[in-house]
């Protein structure tokens, strides 16, 4: 039982995980280059285990990353839910992909995300941020090869399917 | 490795993320983002979700508050003993300075109780820990380690050792967050030291400071001014350094000038900073709950603020005689 439940547990780790690392602080001249890493992780996962991410647990985590955050609730339920639907839509292609492209396509992803992010800022009325600000995906993207040979590894090694 | 499940899945997906159900969600997101934009009912969805949320701030303040740790204990010893005697430099020189403001402050209290007023030198202050957490990229916002259940109430003023830092703006059980003054959305009435100019101070549109962005134009404004808490609108307790002038310009419309202004206190360096408890003195709010008719009807409140003064206890007893001399609260609002 223990054996069957673990699949399950590392899913939700790994994701909770996530959420603690964005709410981790960095020191002020690191604080442009952190990656947005439940986006990272829900990408990860949306290619490797299709079955386990929906929009509907999209859209749940990023409610629970608005709850701690709090900012504005929905913000990141929304980019979330935008992010997971598009690494559906073509996640058949994305995992043939060689790894260069992967990287590229996730670098897409994560700037449609920040273009979304930014939209929902201006709307709500917030300044529109400095250049430094569109680092962040760019760091992010170069992460997704490390992340995605070590979420792998860790994958096999626990035998998880 | 790759394939681990042969699905036949064709090369565009229809079934897994249906085009309805993303418009379901994204609309559902968009409802969610502007009621909340509108009601602000964030703080009460998080009040009740505290329960988790308040242990995944303390865990995330684990990695920050480690560091610090690690920093300390593999501290170069000189730098440990410069830093001692630094310290304790500034703490003579400060008590030596309390010790000739305690007369003063004596004799000002003196002084004001035979003014009547009841307001003191002395500060009510709970001192807070800043909780090292993340709220997002370019919030100027900070979480604090009290909450409702040590008295926070929002709209406490935020102090460090510099000068204002901001105001509590939502309060969970035991953490509440702060909004600094250099947040777009703040705003705190200030008074040039110098020249006694009353205007308001809001957080800069890029986080970096702060501006004044109405300055008359033939105002006495020079870079280098300080600037302090002027009271008015009762939120902040007048008197507080808030920031220095950098630089002023002529503004884009051409009507006031604008000043770019450096806040005092250590905005992103601070660990340790102090909650104000008295909520200022309640004169400057626009309407305090008092309807105008009933303290001018009721003969003793105004009698005794110009008749024999009673010396010390005399206006403690709730409602306040307007006061027609204090400060005309101005148009400015308290705050956001």
């Amino acid at each position: 039982m223990n054996r069957q439940r673990l699949p399950l547990w590392w899913f939700a780790g790994t994701l909770l995980l996530a959420l603690l690392l964005m709410l981790v602080p960095l020191p002020a001249p690191l604080e442009p280059f952190k990656p947005y890493w439940p986006a990272l992780v829900l990408l990860y996962w949306a290619l490797e285990a299709e079955d386990r991410v929906s929009l509907g647990l999209a859209f749940l985590l990023g409610l629970g990353a608005d709850l701690f955050d709090g900012v504005l609730l929905g913000e990141q339920a929304l980019r979330l839910t935008a992010l997971v639907f598009i690494a559906l839509r073509f996640r058949s292609r994305l995992r043939f992909f060689p790894m260069w492209q992967q990287t590229l396509a996730v670098l897409a992803l994560l700037l449609n995300d920040r273009i979304l992010l930014l939209m929902v800022r201006v709307l709500s009325g917030a300044p529109v941020p400095p250049a430094s600000w569109w680092i962040a995906p760019f760091v992010g993207a170069a992460l997704w090869p490390f992340l995605f040979l070590l979420l792998d590894d860790l994958r096999v090694r626990l035998r998880i399917q | 490795m790759a394939r681990t499940r042969d699905e036949s899945s064709p090369l565009f997906a229809g079934n897994a993320a249906g085009t309805l159900r993303l418009i379901f969600y994204l609309a559902l997101a968009m409802v969610l983002m502007v009621l909340d934009h509108r009601n602000g009912w964030l703080w009460r969805v998080r009040y009740a979700a505290s329960v988790v949320v308040e242990p995944v701030y303390r865990l995330a303040n684990l990695p920050g508050a480690g560091m610090r740790t690690l920093t300390v204990a593999f501290a170069d010893r000189k730098l440990l003993t410069e830093q001692n005697q630094r310290l304790r430099e500034d703490l003579l020189l400060a008590n030596a300075r309390l010790n000739r403001m305690a007369g003063v402050a004596e004799q000002n209290q003196r002084l004001k109780e035979l003014l009547d007023t009841q307001r003191s030198l002395d500060l009510n202050v709970q001192l807070a820990r800043v909780v090292g957490v993340d709220l997002g990229a370019y919030q100027q916002r900070l979480v604090l380690n009290l909450g409702a259940r040590d008295g926070v109430k929002p709209g406490q003023p935020v102090i460090d050792a510099h000068g204002v830092m901001g105001q509590v703006v939502e309060v969970l059980p035991t953490t509440s967050v702060v909004m600094l003054v250099t947040d777009p959305a703040h705003a705190i009435p200030v008074v040039v030291e110098r020249s006694g100019l009353r205007t308001v101070a809001y957080g800069a549109r890029d986080g970096s400071g702060m501006v004044l962005p109405n300055i008359p134009l033939a105002a006495d404004v020079r870079p280098g001014d300080r600037l302090l808490t002027s009271g008015v609108g009762g939120r902040f307790p007048p008197g507080f350094p808030v920031g220095k002038v950098l630089s002023v310009a002529a503004g884009a419309s051409g009507m006031f000038r604008v000043a770019q202004v450096q806040p005092a206190a250590d905005i992103d360096r601070s660990e340790d900073v102090l909650l104000l408890h008295d909520q200022a003195e309640p004169d400057g709010p626009p309407a305090p709950a008092v309807p105008a008719g009933p303290p001018a009807a009721l003969a003793p409140a105004p009698g005794a603020a110009t008749g024999s003064a009673p010396a010390a206890a005399a206006p403690a007893g709730g409602r306040q005689p307007p006061r027609a001399d204090a400060t005309t609260p101005a148009a400015a609002g308290s705050t956001p």
